[in-house]
């Protein structure tokens, strides 16, 4: 590890004014510290912001959810209000990591997680996240777990969150607060796909923290949850992954919300299934045939061309689990 | 090495012969080249945690309150929560398996929620009440020295072969216990998840928290 200098600021304002300087934020720090380790990250000052008050999990007059940057992911999982109103969120946060690692990792951070490619995590393979123009090692290299979708050629490697997958499904918006301000936009807006710069991975500007996630308020009732699909039953990242919201009166589905995760370079809206949805009746046909429009646009890798079908798969069980079959 | 940490640290009792320096001799001489397996990372730690602190604002002053005894000590900013365990303190029952994050060896107790400690940075821990598998047995009056119910109940159930993931598995599972995801075998399973055994003694594992988590002790 690389020595760095460290400051834990008592407030936002300064925690703002050592991260203009350069500083570099640090939350939980499950992801920052492990990568500081293999040298995958270098900085030169942690500021330590888990003592601002951005802790918060807080219900708003839209009733909107607020969730506070720094609550930690086994806190905001076991909310009373997340679990009752939104359980694919509860759901993925707990089908992610372990215990402890729950307790330590915080909702902002955990947005913020850098991939889990091998090739970005070793310092001597080739990675265009890692180091700009130097290549990537996982296009002609070992690429099982890799993406299928949002791909370019730069970098094949996926967003590892859980949670994002759910929050995108759910039209979370991103709040932030930097030295220009504050300003807001949505989680799929802020994570940034690769293209040709993969190290750009999120709308970040320097010295800018994400303050709080909100759940915008969603029509009622409504039913959700979450599905993961992995190499071994816990604690294990996500092969695929199916976020499902559906808002469902008199026998029709008026609003569909579905994200994959495990096969994106970002948390992805699966935009098509949505479409077959909306407006239909529920049934295992349905379920079926809007799953079969899952991997639209998808392009598999040399060792990653399961996840396809195990994609669709993964869709029509999460539709039927959610949206039950009458 | 026992040698190295009497002379830093007056605050730390060290016996006469530890199992460590036991340990590190006798490795040296080949005897129990075969005990520790080379691919776990135990005897490795970051050169950051040795005394020297760099200069240059890289080391922070840090007070710890670790198993109720207070300790004032001065890191290098890369220290983990481990290596201040292991090799500022003495305190070697937690074990360094992955150091990173991936295998629940150096669980331990922060402020009575469960973390890893290799992913903590000591600095990090200012103010903090730390809990390792040192601190869980009675300490005060006729009980002293008394396991936990947890630790009685591995002994009972016979649930650890080598025992290097043990006190991880321990300090999780009474964790589990106090968090109230006992409520049955499968629940026990994925609540202990983050904590892996090599040698695969999940039944009895799963056996102890079981029979800890009814006796209601904690």
């Amino acid at each position: 590890m690389h020595p760095f200098a460290y400051t834990k600021p008592a407030d936002t304002r300064s925690a703002l004014v050592a991260g203009a300087r350069g500083g570099r934020y640090i939350a939980g720090g499950t992801t920052l510290v492990d990568l500081m380790r293999e040298t995958v990250e270098r900085p030169g000052t942690l500021v330590d912001i888990s003592g601002l008050p951005l802790r918060d999990v807080r219900t708003g007059e839209r009733r909107e959810l607020r969730i506070g940057a720094l609550a930690r992911m086994s806190d905001v999982a076991a909310h009373p209000r997340v679990r009752s109103a939104y359980p694919v969120v509860s759901q993925a946060l707990e089908l992610s990591a372990s215990a402890q690692l729950r307790n330590m990792a915080t909702i902002g951070g955990n947005i913020m997680q850098r991939t889990r490619c091998t090739y970005f995590r070793d310092v001597s393979a080739a990675c265009n996240k890692r180091q700009r123009g130097s290549g990537c090692a996982a296009l002609e290299g070992y690429n099982r777990s890799h993406a299928i979708l949002g791909t370019s050629d730069a970098c094949v490697a996926t967003h590892p969150s859980d949670l994002a997958v759910a929050l995108a499904a759910l039209d979370t918006v991103v709040h932030l607060l930097g030295p220009d301000g504050e300003r807001s936009l949505t989680l799929t807006e802020f994570l940034l796909r690769p293209g040709s710069t993969p190290d750009r991975e999120h709308d970040l500007r320097p010295g800018e923290l994400i303050t709080a996630l909100e759940i915008p308020p969603h029509p009622q009732p409504l039913r959700s949850g979450y599905l993961k699909v992995r190499d071994r039953q816990s604690y294990e990242f996500a092969l695929t992954s199916a976020a499902v919201v559906l808002h469902i009166t008199g026998g029709v589905i008026r609003d569909a919300r579905v994200a994959a995760g495990g096969v994106g370079t970002v948390p992805w809206r699966l935009t098509a299934v949505e479409r077959r949805l909306v407006g239909a009746r529920p049934s295992d046909r349905l379920w079926a045939q809007a799953a079969a429009e899952a991997s639209h646009g998808a392009r598999p890798l040399r060792h990653n061309g399961f996840k396809t079908e195990l994609l669709e798969r993964t869709v029509e069980r999460q539709l039927r689990t959610v949206g039950g079959t009458p | 090495m026992s040698a190295e940490i009497s002379n830093d640290d007056p605050d730390v009792e060290v016996p006469e012969v530890s199992r460590r320096g036991f340990l590190s001799t006798t490795a040296a001489g080949g005897v129990a080249a075969g005990v520790l397996p080379s691919s776990l990372a135990a005897g490795r730690a970051d050169a950051s945690a040795g005394r020297a602190a760099p200069s240059g604002g890289q080391s922070s002053a840090l007070s710890v309150t670790v198993n109720g005894r207070r300790h004032q000590v001065t890191v290098d900013n890369r220290t983990s929560l481990l290596d201040l365990l292991r090799e500022r303190l003495a305190l070697t029952g937690t074990k360094k398996g992955c150091d990173q994050g991936a295998c629940g060896a150096c669980t331990v107790l922060v402020d009575d929620r469960r973390v890893n400690a290799c992913l903590t940075l000591a600095v990090r821990c200012e103010g903090a009440e730390v809990t390792t598998i040192e601190g869980l047995a009675a300490q005060d009056g006729e009980r002293d020295g008394e396991l936990h119910a947890l630790q009685r109940a591995f002994i009972e159930q016979d649930a650890f072969q080598c025992g290097y993931c043990t006190p991880g598995q321990i300090m999780s599972g009474v964790a589990c216990i106090r968090e109230g995801h006992t409520g049955s075998r499968e629940e026990i399973r994925e609540w202990m998840s983050g904590n892996i055994c090599r040698c695969g003694c999940y039944v009895k594992i799963v056996n102890a928290v079981e029979q800890a988590a009814r006796g209601g002790r904690d």
